[in-house]
């Protein structure tokens, strides 16, 4: 039986398109649109005009864009007693970010170069230790360590929550280097002894510009989390510190009588920018960095 | 109950994007027969395997399994077993699930799926091992359930990817034995993949030698042997390797001759497939078991590396490295000299440029 | 005899790592240790708003189980914790399914699912309250399409309120474990999914019984991560509903932090929070214990 040329199966089968792929896209498509609709709805509703916001619709484009509502946010909102918008906050927050980011790393990385190149007694046990306690949640410790510090005198002040995130940062940063270092070849180590480089010497000039690539991560979870906290900064760092986080929470939740949503949604875009810039410019690396941290011992 | 298909590529042609994989590729495989694909990495021989069980579709080209034209059809469909490089057994599953999961949700009757596993395992002697885990075995036992998952699909065509490759050497060996005692029973048709030329040797009923996505050369282990049909491939095949001199085409009172720095050795009773031209530049080959003594080619012994059955000695011809293979007694030593005898009808001449045999 | 330079080295060397090791054991004792056991202490002292130390045993506790507030904080975390871990796994898993089924513009696809996380509990709060508004929100979007029986106040219904804090929390969270269990499955022997097919064996039937089971791993990493970021919940109920309406949205976080600053009465507080603890240690012990149990078989290995 000859078949013709044409009907025989010859080379790349017909395209596969079936309804399952179909399935697989529709269902992504969709899913996407519903995690993107808050970060529209925000950006939306801060441009419009409480006129337009009272007629509902809020899915809807602003007829008559304005800025208005987020000069309000920044320069004159109302957080409490003070109108000086969360302009405020947002310098505390940068305020307290940039010492917190620099001491909670360095010591992660010290403490996880330590664990993971010198013959420590007990190092297994101050290791587990501190990953068990990443698991506690602060309300355990808060009490004592308002205590502690006012005891010590920083608290309420930029010093104490520096000290503050370091304490609760210390689990995860040395985690970290600590899997970054040994995953390292030892005889790196062994060479740096052998050319007669001491401890810190071996720390600074060979073991840290190799971590660069755990240097990003670790950057990038700290900002991210030390930007985003809301009860550590609320407790620890005094009324005049207070981060960008409470500040918002205040705008919002604390005005009598009619609120000006649009306001509100400007003031939330302004604190959720500087995580969302360094998610975006991160790409990959903010992956690695959940990776690596969620990988636990 | 076996089907003993035959296989049949025509035109076959793969790629990636722009990158050509295989071009206008023809192999025919015969029914029950064992034909090893082997060549070094890269040479395409692992993408036709997955062509041919239908994990990579062709760019253009027909596979033909026992008669029918299976070049869209899926896998399941095409009546073949597969066995891979890193065993793919499912981990969480034992011995007895791995090897039925298959049959189970193709619907096949209890019973039947369980008389076709306990046949299989006793032909691979893993009958012990059916209530186990994969992390729980040796990486033989892993191998032999793998062919044993293979096996129960009761195949037309049974396809091997490199699956001794994971091995150290003793398994490879001891495997190598199973495989071919598997294949004498069943006289299934098996197309066999690897860059290891004694496990080709050792198996195959025909060898294609493949390099650079195009097939060297096609026949049984002993023309593959005797009679490489290009450089390539003599320097591929056989263990320690073939011996190459250069040197030229020169004729002598109408004798043809291959002439070296000093040396002339006759061709009387060399069977050329294609005469050179006198002064052409080639290339001699002989196996180092093919290497005589009592001739008149001075050669200086450099080394001897004793092998324990037999040595290989290292010697020095027209200034060219010769390794010649001698029984583990025969008396020698670094420093000797030795007269030596190529005799014509074991040697291989290949043009120099090409690599073409002459 | 060893040589007095040699000895100095070694001296030296023991010096520096005790000296780099001091913030981290200085950090274990006082604040771990010392912390968790000075409020456990409290928790058994009549203190009220300031501390005082008559011991009284368990009273706190007793009263603490007693407490209304306690009691409802309690069930909706339990009611909030359990759907919103079976939520975010099942939608994590779906969407690191569908993204490892090499669907084109992947990168954006992960992108878009993964920058809630990025984003504060504040933020997510107050974004979310906004939408569920019921005025201006959803709900008036469906009455104006014509929908006159389109209701969707669950933010300012008691019986309703937990959910919406499941749906914010949900969508903060899946990406996360996408991306946990995307790594999973892309750490699978893509030879598995050949034989898979050369077997016959539809997709779905794969990932159920082949797939999943190996993912067992990242299926428990990605559980004692939502699982912990459960018993923490404060900076989502307070930005969303501030506990209401009523106590409808009260959480144990916040039962701890209102009686600690707002309520005065640090005894009480202090009971609360080492139930929590207790809490948390009864999950995590298990795991982190089935952990090194792993990686010493693996050592063995």
């Amino acid at each position: 039986m000859t078949v013709s040329p044409a009907l025989q199966p010859n080379g790349a089968p017909p395209s596969r398109m079936t309804p399952g792929r179909i399935g697989i896209y529709a269902f992504l498509v969709v899913t996407a649109l519903f995690f993107l609709t808050p970060l529209y709805v925000m950006i939306v509703t801060s441009l419009k005009t409480m006129g337009e916001i009272r007629l509902g619709a809020i899915l809807a484009l602003p007829r008559a864009p304005t800025f208005e509502p987020w000069i309000v946010a920044w320069s004159s909102a109302c957080t409490g007693l003070r109108c000086n918008g969360i302009s405020v906050g947002f310098l505390n927050s940068v305020k307290i970010l940039v010492p917190s980011v620099i001491v909670s790393i360095a010591a992660g990385a010290l403490t996880g170069y330590t664990l993971s190149f010198w013959k420590v007694r007990g190092a297994g046990l101050l290791f587990g230790t501190l990953m068990v306690v990443a698991f506690v949640p602060y309300q355990i410790f808060i009490y004592p360590l308002v205590r502690v510090l006012a005891f010590i005198g920083i608290n309420n002040s930029i010093p104490g929550i520096v000290l503050i995130h370091t304490i609760f940062g210390l689990p995860t940063m040395t985690l970290l280097f600590r899997n970054y270092f040994g995953a390292l070849p030892p005889e790196l180590f062994r060479a740096a002894r052998v050319d007669g480089a001491g401890f810190f010497r071996i720390f600074w000039s060979v073991m840290l510009p190799m971590a660069t690539p755990m240097l990003v991560v670790a950057i990038i979870l700290q900002v991210t989390g030390i930007w985003n906290d809301f009860i550590l900064g609320l407790v620890f760092a005094g009324r005049d510190n207070l981060p960008m986080t409470v500040q918002l929470n205040n705008i919002v939740n604390s005005t009598q009588g009619e609120r000006a949503y649009n306001v509100d949604m400007a003031a939330t875009i302004l604190t959720a920018l500087v995580p969302l810039v360094v998610y975006f410019a991160s790409g990959r690396w903010f992956v690695r960095g959940i990776a690596a941290g969620a990988v636990k011992g | 109950m076996n089907k003993r298909c035959d296989v049949s590529i025509r035109g076959a042609e793969i790629a990636y994007g722009t990158i050509k994989i295989l071009e206008k590729f023809d192999l025919e495989v015969a029914q029950s027969e064992f034909i090893v694909l082997l060549g070094p990495s890269g040479c395409g021989k692992s993408t036709l395997l997955n062509a041919i069980a239908g994990l990579v579709d062709l760019r253009d080209g027909q596979i033909w399994i026992g008669g029918n034209n299976v070049t869209w059809e899926e896998p399941k469909d095409r009546g073949i077993a597969m066995v891979f490089q890193s065993y793919a057994l499912y981990p969480r599953m034992t011995v007895r699930g791995n090897m039925s999961f298959g049959l189970k949700v193709a619907g096949m009757p209890p019973a039947e799926i369980a008389r076709r596993v306990d046949n299989a395992a006793a032909m691979l002697k893993i009958t012990e091992l059916l209530d186990r885990r994969p992390a729980e075995l040796s990486g033989g036992q892993r191998q032999r359930v793998a062919i044993g998952r293979a096996l129960v699909r009761d195949a037309g065509v049974y396809l091997f990817d490199e699956p001794l490759s994971n091995l150290d050497a003793q398994l490879r060996a001891e495997l190598r034995v199973e495989i071919k005692r598997l294949h004498q029973r069943l006289a299934a048709t098996m197309i066999y993949v690897t860059h290891d030329q004694i496990e080709a040797l050792t198996l195959a009923d025909r060898i294609a030698v493949m390099k650079d996505r195009v097939i060297q050369q096609l026949g049984t282990p002993s023309d593959i042997y005797r009679r490489p049909a290009n450089r390539f491939v003599a320097s591929f095949v056989g263990s320690p390797a073939m011996n190459f001199l250069p040197g030229t085409f020169a004729v002598h009172d109408g004798v043809p001759c291959f002439a070296a720095a000093g040396i002339s050795i006759p061709l009387e009773g060399y069977g050329f497939d294609a005469r050179p031209q006198p002064g052409a530049a080639i290339e001699l080959g002989i196996r180092p078991e093919h290497v005589e003594a009592g001739g008149d080619l001075p050669a200086a012994v450099e080394m001897v590396e004793p092998m324990g059955s037999d040595q290989l000695a290292w010697l020095r011809l027209a200034s060219q490295p010769l390794s010649m293979r001698l029984p583990a007694d025969t008396p020698i030593a670094a420093g000797q000299s030795l007269q030596l005898r190529l005799p014509a009808d074991k040697l291989n001449l290949f043009d120099a440029a090409s690599g073409r045999r002459l | 005899m060893m040589p007095v330079s040699f000895v100095k080295h070694r001296l030296a060397s023991r010096l520096a790592v005790g000296l780099a090791l001091s913030p981290a054991i200085l950090v274990v004792v006082v604040v771990y240790v010392g912390c968790t056991a000075w409020t456990m202490w409290i928790s058994l002292t009549a203190s009220r708003m300031l501390p005082n130390s008559t011991f009284v045993g368990l009273r706190q506790y007793a009263s603490l189980m007693g407490n209304e507030r306690w009691q409802v904080s309690v069930v909706n975390l339990a009611v909030f914790g359990a759907l919103f871990l079976a939520a975010s796994l099942a939608l994590g898993f779906l969407l690191a399914v569908m993204i490892d089924q090499r669907v084109r513009a992947e990168d954006l696809l992960r992108s878009i699912f993964l920058y809630p996380f990025s984003m504060s509990f504040i933020v997510t709060g107050l974004v979310w309250q906004w939408l569920l508004n019921p005025s201006f929100g959803i709900e008036k979007m469906g009455r104006d399409l014509g929908l006159d029986w389109f209701r969707f106040d669950w933010i300012v219904r008691q019986d309703m309120v937990i959910y919406t804090l499941v749906f914010a929390a949900v969508w903060h969270a899946a990406g996360l474990v996408m991306a946990i269990l995307l790594a999973g499955l892309r750490g699978i022997d893509p030879e598995i999914w050949k034989a898979a097919r050369i077997d016959g064996l539809p997709p779905w039937r794969v990932y159920l019984s082949i797939v999943i089971p190996m993912l067992g791993a990242s299926f428990a990493t990605a559980s004692v991560l939502l699982a912990t970021s459960v018993v923490r919940l404060y900076d989502l109920a307070v930005a969303m509903t501030n506990g209401g309406p009523g106590l409808a949205s009260e959480v144990p976080a916040k039962f701890v932090m209102d009686h600690l600053f707002e309520r005065g009465n640090l005894g009480l507080a202090t009971a609360a929070a080492t139930s929590m603890l207790i809490t948390v240690a009864a999950v995590v012990a298990p795991w982190l214990y089935w952990q090194a149990r792993q990686r010493d078989r693996r050592l063995a290995a």
